[in-house]
């Protein structure tokens, strides 16, 4: 039996997220003594992917070719479940994306498995049950789920899951698999990525701002403080509703949901639908000028006061950190 | 375009406190106000959009028991054509997507659409089940809809960024914000909902392929450490120094 890991590549690299699925596959593949097979689609430079097997995969399967360049969720879904028949994977492991969100469905479908989406621990594989945790209540709780199917699909919750080194470079196969015409009536016309920018529900750091801020015009400390810190710009309902912000950057509960290692949370309350898509961060730093924000009761550290007085001061704070580290 | 399918869910408010009981695998319902799933009233609302004006019909189809039937009734309020009830708790969103499909098959739609998720399971695995059982294309989370005579453009969102994609109909898609804003339904389509066709149909058996066995709520953090709004070096420090974020 075998493990096979989809490794999601972002314009022909691989991205964090994929390095911690593939850690976390590696972990269940040693859970079960099995191999961990890789495979990627798309356009990826050869030591890229010979470089999986630092990661723990024992071999690298390759599928490139022009038709297949850019994300065809349809197309993609028919290569990793050949993939997975042709390696006799009876888990595949993916990470929940957006592109994994739209494969992880699709693949559940045909190898009829059972999916756990949003998984946020390694499995627990005790007297014949194979639960997984994972997300639920738009992060105000985790449901355990018992994947009863023979097959099974994770999709690992970005950030969830330590990046763990060990081994060396891995075999790179070409997977050669009829592609269906039918999977290709999708065309990808444009793709827009902002490069200088961390994207959010990637990032480790995520400054947060609300209507504390009073207006877009404000947002230059909110970014300045992002740059200094590398870390992503998101913001409440109301910024996003009002047109200050793009929806793209709405954290909450009908936003996206973020796990970062560090999130900064200004000039907003706190409001439950708001607390629910940040409450898996791992450290909350609040600054409000509202004592009784309710935001303050589920951080770990907090600021009271004015975030046009208090910004300046952290921005200069941070500077001097940089400077000295 | 001339029929719409949009998949409903009936979740819990936004501002729901989560409890469980019967040691935490139960979700407790009690005192509960159960509305209809926020990213599905965004893919309501670009459905009528589509078709405003004569230009088709809108269904909407929700897999649930009878209590669902007030969500239903809102999603018709709001402004669609008819509505399918497939009677049968909806178990997963394999289950869901498998009774639907059924239906499909036999009734069939020129678009699908679904929420990019449900707020209670937040899965975004119905729109690609769907499309995988009904052979058709699907994007799982696009926050922009525009549609001619024979295909559609649709902006999917990825990882700080979008796609554009043109896509012939049929096809499945979740919705996201900025796809439409959702409508509040007026008293003429309040009064008008009660009147609206309400079709239900007995489930088809399926597999069972996951199952939901408990819940936990995050762990509670300890009380928070407050610094004065003059000592954000002190701040900085202890996130590196203790916390060890940056």
């Amino acid at each position: 039996m075998s493990v096979l890991i989809y490794a999601e590549n972002a314009a022909g690299k691989f991205k964090k997220s994929t390095f911690e699925a593939i850690s976390y596959a590696k972990a269940i593949a040693a859970q079960n003594n099995a191999n961990l097979v890789a495979i990627s689609i798309g356009d990826v430079a050869d030591d890229e992917l010979a470089a999986l097997g630092n990661y723990g995969a024992e071999k690298v399967l390759n599928v490139s070719n022009d038709k297949l360049k850019n994300f065809v969720n349809q197309a993609y879904a028919s290569i990793i479940a050949e993939a997975a028949k042709a390696n006799g994977a009876d888990i595949v492991v993916l990470s929940n994306s957006f592109s994994g969100r739209g494969l992880a469905p699709r693949l559940g479908v045909k190898l009829q498995a059972g999916v756990a989406d949003g998984a946020v621990a390694l499995p627990v594989q005790d007297g014949g049950k194979f639960t997984v945790k994972k997300n639920a209540f738009s992060g105000k709780a985790f449901a355990v789920v018992e994947l009863t199917s023979a097959n099974k699909v994770i999709a690992l919750t970005p950030n969830s899951y330590k990046i763990v080194k060990g081994g060396s470079a891995a075999p790179v196969e070409d997977f050669i698999v009829e592609a269906k015409a039918s999977d290709f009536k999708e065309m990808i016309k444009d793709i827009v990525r902002s490069t200088d920018k961390v994207s959010l529900p990637d990032a480790e750091i995520v400054v947060s701002a609300g209507r504390g801020m009073k207006g877009p015009e404000n947002w230059g400390m909110i970014e300045e403080l992002a740059n200094l810190l590398g870390a992503a710009t998101a913001c409440s309902k109301p910024v996003s509703d009002s047109g200050w912000r793009p929806h793209s950057e709405h954290v909450g509960q009908t936003g996206i949901a973020v796990s970062p290692n560090l999130y900064i949370a200004i000039g907003i309350s706190g409001a439950i639908q708001h607390l629910a898509g940040v409450s898996s961060s791992k450290v909350i730093v609040v600054i409000n000028k509202d004592a009784e924000a309710p935001f303050f009761k589920v951080a770990d550290y907090g600021i009271v006061g004015d975030a046009f007085e208090v910004l300046p001061k952290l921005i200069a704070a941070v500077k001097e950190y940089k400077a000295s580290a | 375009m001339s029929k719409i399918l949009v998949c409903i869910s009936n979740v819990p408010d936004t501002t729901t406190k989560i409890t469980f009981t019967d040691n935490n695998t139960q979700f407790n319902t009690n005192g509960v106000q159960f509305i209809l799933n926020p990213y599905d009233e965004i893919a309501l609302a670009r459905a009528i959009e589509l078709t405003d004006g004569g230009k088709g019909s809108v269904t909407v189809i929700n897999v649930g028991e009878a209590n669902t039937e007030a969500t239903i009734r809102k999603a018709l309020a709001i402004g669609a054509t008819d509505a399918v009830r497939i009677n049968a708790k909806a178990h997963d969103a394999w289950f869901v997507a498998y009774q639907i499909a059924e239906y499909v098959k036999a009734n069939p739609f020129d678009l699908i659409l679904t929420g990019r998720e449900s707020i209670d399971y937040n899965g975004s695995k119905v729109a690609g089940m769907l499309g995988e059982l009904l052979d058709l294309p699907s994007v799982s989370i696009i926050k922009k809809l525009d549609a001619t005579e024979s295909e559609a453009t649709v902006e999917r969102e990825i990882e700080g960024g979008k796609e554009v994609i043109s896509i012939p109909f049929p096809f499945v898609a979740g919705c996201a914000e900025g796809v439409a804003e959702p409508k509040i339904p007026n008293m003429r389509g309040i009064m008008s909902a009660r009147t609206k066709p309400l079709t239900v149909v007995e489930p088809v058996a399926v597999d069972t392929l996951s199952e939901i066995i408990s819940y936990e709520t995050p762990a509670s953090r300890g009380q928070v450490n407050l610094i004065s709004a003059d000592d954000t070096a002190k701040l900085v420090d202890l996130l590196h120094s203790e916390a060890r974020v940056i």
